[in-house]
């Protein structure tokens, strides 16, 4: 039977939204326990929001100053302490996840498998490779602690309902001084979270600027939708980084993604395939994105996106 | 300081791939090959760190087939000063990896190692991480700025909330993303002058690496395929397709 220990990922204040896909993940497993460990610094909440997750066992709250930013060099050592007593060790597949997850299976000397979107049994899982264009089936040893992350996207949020013990302990590992803190720049919007809502309107290349995303926008606010673009757009400097979706961006599986004045490279196509509905705005209609599209319109975005606001009104 | 930078190939990230019929694998035979784009990008930005006068010595490695040679001579066409072979026939794993690495870093001392942050071909982003971990040493991953300041550097990462810049000491093992520059185009007399580069050829046995236990990759299939390709003649249609799906 599986003891599951599932690393939180938070910014001190809330969860990602990352995490509730990952617990959902774990209990799959159906694991004989499923703790979640929260690595705070003064916790302001995330450890009672763990604890209403659905399949958590107990919240473990590290609290401890070394925590304060989460950095994967000071959590992989308490990390390493601490899964002497399970079978699985897991983490969402954030940025936070996939950063921390490996330092963490080099220290125990053992293999990690990246981007669960499936768990088959306890040691066998599906992941996907090149860009999601193929699907495999992975068994890893079963006479090791088993690392993973997992593909939020291939995932429903674990509901809320559970009202799980929170417990404060101390791990004593030792902490390294190499790796410093320094400053984070986030842009916050009051728009729906990239990754969990249920729209998302994206710009690629043709949207052509930074004021020009306006469009997109309104579009998205007329419907509450969520923002993405594709690299180029990010590339090109018309909206900042945490917006990409793709392969080496986010990876999201919305009900509606509308896709404007983007081509449809395999690399974007990787962070939309789970989606439920995909609509394509386009100008070239030999755009690839037309060949995946549910829905696809040829034409201008400059007038086929603000004629679709004002009729969705 | 040396900078070591290590370089995969990779099936181009331009073809579309096919999964085998009976499920053992994707078809690499007769498939353009090329350096994994961001294993370019480190090498890019070791060469910016050497041109500011901030490093002497650039090394190239790769671990791979006898082919994953002229992944090589791409890293030294483009200005790595030699490189090291570690031969392998078979796939190996992330860990693996990362300890032929490790006794890499022990032998050559390099300040600073430079990675991928993910190869495009099994995407499992681990190699950077592992390495740092068995080295002892700090992990500034995601690069998409480095900025050298004697025995430190500074690194601004992308991560989902936005960019976080993090200071880490020397040597440490920085993995690159997308936005930390543009790797230069390779000309043809630069083509001319990395054959005569030396390229070192070694194995796991010489450098006393033992092969971590791998995952055992039973089957690979395509992904689900999507219906698309509908069309509509007009916004209004598009309207009233959404409306009827539900959708708004
Ligand atoms: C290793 C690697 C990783 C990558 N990761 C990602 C990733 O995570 N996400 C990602 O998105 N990309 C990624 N890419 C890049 C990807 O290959 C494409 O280059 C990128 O997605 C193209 O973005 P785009 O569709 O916006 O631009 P383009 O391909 O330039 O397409 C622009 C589109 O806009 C249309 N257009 C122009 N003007 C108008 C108009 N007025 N009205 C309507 N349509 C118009 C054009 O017809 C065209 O189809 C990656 C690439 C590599 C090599």
């Amino acid at each position: 039977m599986a003891k599951v220990l599932l690393i939180a990922d938070h910014d001190g204040e809330n969860l990602n939204p990352t995490t509730p896909k990952a617990v959902a993940c774990a209990a799959d497993f159906s694991p004989e326990a499923l703790d979640v460990a929260v690595f705070v610094s003064g916790d302001n909440g995330v450890a009672d929001q763990a604890a209403k997750l659905d399949g958590v066992s107990r919240v473990l709250r590290i609290d401890n100053p070394a925590n304060e930013h989460c950095l994967a060099a000071m959590l992989a050592p308490q990390i390493v302490k601490m899964a002497a007593d399970y079978t699985h060790v897991l983490v969402a597949g954030s940025t936070f996840g996939k950063d921390l997850m490996a330092r963490v299976a080099a220290l125990l000397g053992v293999l990690q498998v990246s981007d669960i979107m499936k768990v088959e049994s306890d040691y066998v899982f599906q992941r996907p490779i090149y860009a999601g264009n193929a699907i495999t089936t992975v068994e890893a040893p079963s006479d090791q602690v088993l690392c993973g992350t997992v593909r939020a996207a291939s995932y429903q949020a674990a509901g809320e309902g559970n009202s799980a013990s929170v417990e404060d302990i101390s791990v004593d590992a030792e902490l390294p001084d190499h790796t410093r803190f320094v400053s984070v720049e986030t842009h916050k919007s009051d728009r729906p979270d990239l990754q969990t809502a249920p729209r998302v309107v994206s710009g690629g290349r043709g949207v052509g600027s930074g004021e020009n995303f306006d469009i997109i926008y309104k579009l998205a606010d007329k419907i509450n939708a969520g923002v993405g673009a594709s690299r180029a757009a990010v590339d090109a400097g018309y909206v900042p980084n945490d917006m990409q979706v793709g392969q080496t961006g986010k990876i999201i599986a919305p009900e509606l993604y509308i896709a404007v004045g983007i081509s449809g490279a395999i690399q974007h196509w990787a962070g939309i395939k789970d989606a439920g509905t995909i609509v394509a705005i386009n100008k070239d209609e030999e755009a690839p994105i037309f060949e995946v599209a549910d829905l696809g319109l040829v034409a201008d975005l400059f007038d086929a996106v603000p004629e679709l606001e004002q009729k969705l009104g | 300081m040396k900078l070591m930078v290590s370089v995969k190939r990779v099936v181009d990230y331009n073809v579309r791939i096919q999964v085998k019929p009976d499920g053992s694998g994707v078809v690499t035979d007769g498939v353009k090959m090329s350096m994994n784009p961001f294993d370019e990008i480190a090498m890019e930005e070791a060469l910016r760190i050497k041109e500011a006068g901030n490093a002497e010595e650039i090394i190239a490695v790769t671990i791979g087939e006898q082919k994953a040679q002229e992944q090589l001579r791409t890293a030294l066409a483009m200005g790595a000063d030699r490189a090291i072979h570690v031969e392998v026939d078979e796939d190996i794993q992330p860990l693996t990896a990362a300890r032929v690495l490790k006794a890499l870093a022990d032998k050559e001392q390099p300040g600073m190692v430079l990675l991928g942050k993910q190869a495009i071909d099994d995407d499992q982003g681990q190699t950077g991480q592992m390495l740092a971990a068995l080295w002892d040493r700090p992990q500034a991953t995601f690069a998409s700025k480095v900025d050298l300041d004697g025995q430190k550097a500074k690194v601004t990462r992308e991560v989902d909330a936005g960019l976080e810049t993090i200071e880490v000491d020397l040597p440490a093992v920085v993995t690159t993303d997308l936005r930390l520059n543009e790797p230069r185009y390779v000309k043809l007399p630069d083509i001319m002058k990395a054959k005569k580069k030396p390229i070192d050829t070694t194995s796991l046995a010489d450098l006393g690496v033992e092969a971590a236990p791998g995952l055992k990759v039973t089957n690979t299939a395509p992904p689900p395929e999507r219906q698309g390709g509908k069309k509509v003649e007009s916004v209004d249609e598009l309207v009233s397709e959404l409306k009827n799906r539900g959708l708004i």
